[in-house]
């Protein structure tokens, strides 16, 4: 378990945020390093003043998967930016804002939410991404 | 009558996957080697999920049971 789970998170939406918490706090509760990199529009949604804003779905979605993400909500599913903090907790979980979409984005990063760890570029990502399976969402 | 010395208790129902895991994770972090842990879960999923977050991390699933009356997991694991 030794080799880092790498997951570049583009998307900006929150059911696929939630999917990448999901994994990040399963591999971190194993004890598997994660390494998170950020690009796009999964960075916008690390925004301080946005992490905790409703991102809509993805457009596979529809109506009828936004009653079932509203559903599973109402339930009380823990929120992607909680699930992320307690993968955080459990450590071993880095995450990092990739610096062309800083740039993109005209932001830096007293912008970020404080669970982004800095920024780097892609060659450092990869890296740091040594062996471990790299996961594009 | 309590069969076990349990020495932290998770109560993880209502949370839907992996917070049960994570939450006992956490548990586990705080714990002494040797202590046992109880989790209260209600996630179906759960069952596999703590079989193999033992067998990876190396805590012992020591009894799990499940009450049909409330569909409630309860999980002993023993801190490696």
């Amino acid at each position: 378990m030794d080799e880092p789970l790498n997951l570049v998170l583009f998307s900006g939406t929150d059911d696929k945020l939630q999917a990448a918490a999901v994994l990040t706090a399963g591999a971190a509760a194993l004890g598997k390093p994660v390494h998170l990199f950020l690009q796009y529009w999964a960075l916008d949604a690390f925004r301080h003043d946005r992490i905790d804003r409703d991102h809509g779905l993805a457009p596979e979605a529809g109506t009828e998967g936004r009653e079932h993400v509203d559903h599973l909500r109402a339930a009380g599913q823990t929120p992607w930016a909680e699930t992320m903090r307690q993968a955080k907790d459990l450590g071993g979980v880095d995450i990092q804002a990739c610096s062309l979409s800083m740039d993109l984005l005209a932001i830096d990063q007293a912008d970020l939410d404080p669970l982004v760890d800095g920024v780097e570029g892609v060659t450092a990502f990869y890296l740091n991404a040594a062996a471990g399976q790299v996961v594009f969402i | 009558m309590t069969l076990f010395q349990i020495a932290s208790r998770v109560d993880a129902r209502g949370l839907s996957c992996p917070m049960p895991i994570v939450k006992t994770a956490q548990a586990a972090k705080l714990a002494a080697p040797g202590d046992l842990i109880e989790v209260l879960a209600t996630d179906p999923g759960s069952t596999k999920d703590f079989v193999a977050w033992c067998r990876t991390t190396g805590h012992e699933l020591v009894n799990q049971d499940l009450d049909l009356a409330t569909g409630t997991y309860c999980y002993v694991i023993r801190r490696k």
